[in-house]
Formats: structure tokens, C-alpha cells, sequence
């Protein structure tokens, strides 16, 4: 594998990981939601990141060459071999986490992907291409629960902020850039830290100065998923994403 | 060959979608092309949304279709160029609408179809004024919207 197909090859596993563990936190909302509609909206987003991460699963298996599949990538890897960012991997603990956490990544993919809708590699472009349109609703959906709940009852605000406080430190690791992530960004494939991070700023000021929310001082980011250092909870989100191909190996539907 | 492949296109473009089965995949523009390879007949199926469960279903029933027919058939999955709701042809926007279902606007490809407020008719009093239940529906296609005009739900296939 060339040198550039390697870069390409861990940074989009990097990107698979995010959407399949985010998508895979979402999903444990089902039938757990505060109201239908959420019911409905938590599941049909959570669909949107596993289908996105599927589509960069299957194109890191082909760059790979090494006859993996799709499947093989999300279910048959050690907990230190994912490289997610460590927010997409934390508990759901109540809903305000849960929607700022959505948002927080959502306002990031969407500058994102509107740069490699437009980058050189045909693949990824039209990967890009509808997952910018479906992570636009999420941006909208969970921009305007963040903005009632923190503008909203005594309690509702008291727990955005929690939310605020608990997850900004973890931002920080979605614009982090390796060896690989840089030199993908040098081919034009993947946007540089400074085409994303003031569309991602702008989002989320319009959100919280509306949310009444403030964004505390991050002296600390925490880091680590990016080199497959991960929190305890993982293990416990791995144990049961691969329980059934660690069950019963090969198993299909 | 010519003839025969004329019938595993007429073939191929009558299946229906699973979910909504008064469309078809020619009407839903997902069906791109209809091909002979090494005398095997390959039909060119574009995904809809990413995460769409009915996307493997519909490839699969493709396949079925002309293989049922007795053709030696494969179906190929197109990303390039990705599909959006602008593929859905005229005839599919009229069943839709017949279906009880407020097709998508047009100019879905622009970010004001998809945030800017805009009217969505209802399918059955043409009345505009209606009012979004939920973004989000039954399928991942779909949002829940009210008519305020003959107070009927319906669906109201989003842009994409």
C-alpha cells in the first residue's frame, strides 16, 4: 500500500469510528425516550451515523486491501485499535449530554463534509455528499433542544450547563491532526483544522448565546481516543456492540 | 442481446421500493443504468440515505426480479453521483401525492430548501397551512407533519 493510501486509510477509520460509536451511544435511546417524537428522531439519527460510518467502513476495507470487510473493521477489533475521539464514546448519563453531545459533533461534521463533498477523491466526495444533508437536520434537531432546555426551567438550565461544563473539554479532540489526518489534509482529501473550526464556533456561539449558556475555559483537553486510549466506558459499549461476532463468529443475517 | 436487454431494464425499473411499494426505483431515480457485462446483466442501484435499511432490501429484490426473469444478474452499488431527492422523477412526486405523502421541494440540493421555512401543501386539502409534528417520521425519508385546514396528519418526504 502506498505511503498516501496509508494516511488515507487510518484517517477515515478515524472518521468511521466517530460515526459508528456516536451512532451506537444514540441508539441505546430507543424506547428509552423522554416522547415519541424523540423516539423516533434519536434512532432515525443514530441510523444516519451507522449508514455514514458503513460507507467509510466498507471504503477503509477497500484502501486497506487486506480482504477485510465492512464488518470486520467495526466488530472484530480491540478496544485499542479504534481511534474515535473520546466524546462519541461517553455514557448518554441524561438528555441534555446527549443532544449537546450530537450538536457538538454535528456542527463539526458539517463544515467538514462540505469540504470533501468537493475534495479530489471521488469516493469520499460522494460519501460527503449525503451525509452533509443528513447531518444538517441533526445540527437543526438538537440545536433547538439545546436552545429550549437551556433557556428553559431552572432545572432544564442547570443541567445544559452540567452538560457544558462535563463535555467541552472533550471538543478539543475532534480537530486533532496526526501524521496521517495532515498528510490527507496536504492531498486537499480532508479540511485543515482552520476551514472547520470557526464554522463550528460560529454554530455553537449561535446555539448557546441563544441557550443562555456559558463555555467554560478548557485548560485541560482531554485526549487520547485518537491513539486508542479510551475510557473505561468503552469496554462496556465494545462488549455489547460485538457480543454477537465474538458469540458466534462469521454469523450473518 | 439488444432485445433482452430492453426487458431486464423494463424488468429492473418496475421493482418496487419496499417501504413506500407504490414507487418504483425508476421512479425513486435510484436505478442509474442496465448493463450487459460478459453476458451478464448488471443493474446500477444508487443508495438513498445513508442509513436507509431498505437500500440492501431493494438490491436484493433487483437482483431477484431479473433473476426470476432468468437473466444472470448482479446489481452494483453507485455512490457517484450521490443520489438526492431532485432524482425523484415527476411521475413519483405525483404518486407521492397520491399516496397521501407532501413530496419533497425542488431545489433540494440548495441549504434554503432545507432551512428556510417553507410551505409544505397538504396532500390532501391543498391547504398550506400546516405545521411540522416531528422532524423526524417512520422511515428516515420522512417527517411528521398536521393540516390546520382539514386536521389530517401526514408525511411529508424531506429533502435530501
Amino acid at each position: 500500500m502506498a505511503e498516501s493510501q496509508q494516511h488515507l486509510q487510518a484517517a477515515v477509520l478515524q472518521i468511521a469510528d466517530d460515526h459508528l460509536i456516536l451512532g451506537h451511544r444514540l441508539s441505546e435511546w430507543c424506547g428509552h425516550a423522554p416522547m415519541l417524537e424523540e423516539d423516533l428522531s434519536m434512532p432515525n439519527m443514530a441510523l444516519d451515523l451507522i449508514g455514514q460510518a458503513r460507507h467509510l467502513y466498507a471504503y477503509a476495507a477497500v484502501l486497506e486491501g487486506k480482504g477485510r470487510s465492512e464488518d470486520d473493521l467495526a466488530y472484530l477489533r480491540t478496544d485499542r485499535e479504534y481511534t474515535n475521539c473520546l466524546m462519541v464514546e461517553r455514557g448518554n448519563t441524561d438528555f441534555a449530554h446527549t443532544m449537546l453531545k450530537q450538536l457538538y459533533f454535528a456542527a463539526f461534521m458539517k463544515p467538514f463534509w462540505s469540504f470533501v463533498e468537493n475534495s479530489s477523491d471521488s469516493t469520499l466526495s460522494s460519501i460527503a455528499g449525503k451525509a452533509v444533508k443528513e447531518i444538517s437536520y441533526h445540527i437543526r434537531h438538537c440545536g433547538e433542544w439545546v436552545i429550549r432546555l437551556g433557556d428553559g426551567t431552572d432545572e432544564s438550565a442547570q443541567r445544559m450547563q452540567q452538560a457544558v461544563d462535563a463535555l467541552h473539554p472533550y471538543t478539543e479532540e475532534l480537530f486533532w491532526c496526526d501524521d496521517h489526518r495532515q498528510a490527507c489534509i496536504d492531498d486537499g482529501v480532508l479540511p485543515a483544522e482552520h476551514v472547520v473550526r470557526p464554522q463550528w464556533q460560529t454554530t455553537i456561539n449561535a446555539v448557546f448565546d441563544q441557550a443562555r449558556l456559558s463555555t467554560p475555559e478548557v485548560t485541560f483537553p482531554l485526549l487520547g481516543g485518537r491513539e486508542g486510549k479510551h475510557t473505561e466506558e468503552f469496554g462496556f459499549l465494545l462488549a455489547e456492540l460485538q457480543y454477537m461476532q465474538r458469540a458466534y463468529p462469521g454469523a450473518q443475517w | 442481446m439488444v432485445d433482452s436487454l430492453q426487458t431486464a431494464r423494463q424488468i429492473a425499473e418496475s421493482v418496487p421500493d419496499p417501504e413506500l411499494p407504490f414507487l418504483t426505483v425508476q421512479d425513486l431515480g435510484i436505478l442509474r443504468d442496465v448493463k450487459v457485462e460478459c453476458g451478464m446483466i448488471v443493474a446500477l442501484v444508487a443508495p438513498t440515505y445513508s442509513g436507509c435499511p431498505a437500500v440492501s432490501v431493494i438490491e436484493q429484490a433487483v437482483q431477484q426480479a431479473l433473476m426470476d426473469a432468468g437473466f444472470e444478474a448482479r446489481v452494483e452499488r453507485v455512490l457517484t453521483p450521490p443520489w438526492s431527492t431532485e432524482w425523484i422523477t415527476p411521475v413519483g412526486r405525483q404518486k407521492l401525492l397520491d399516496n397521501g405523502i407532501a413530496p419533497p421541494q425542488s431545489g433540494s440540493n440548495d441549504d434554503n430548501a432545507f432551512f428556510a421555512v417553507r410551505e409544505v401543501q397538504c396532500p390532501f386539502c391543498s391547504s398550506i397551512k400546516t405545521e411540522k409534528i416531528s422532524e423526524f417520521g417512520s422511515t428516515p425519508c420522512k417527517a411528521q407533519y398536521r393540516c390546520n385546514g382539514c386536521r389530517e396528519p401526514f408525511d411529508h418526504f424531506k429533502c435530501h
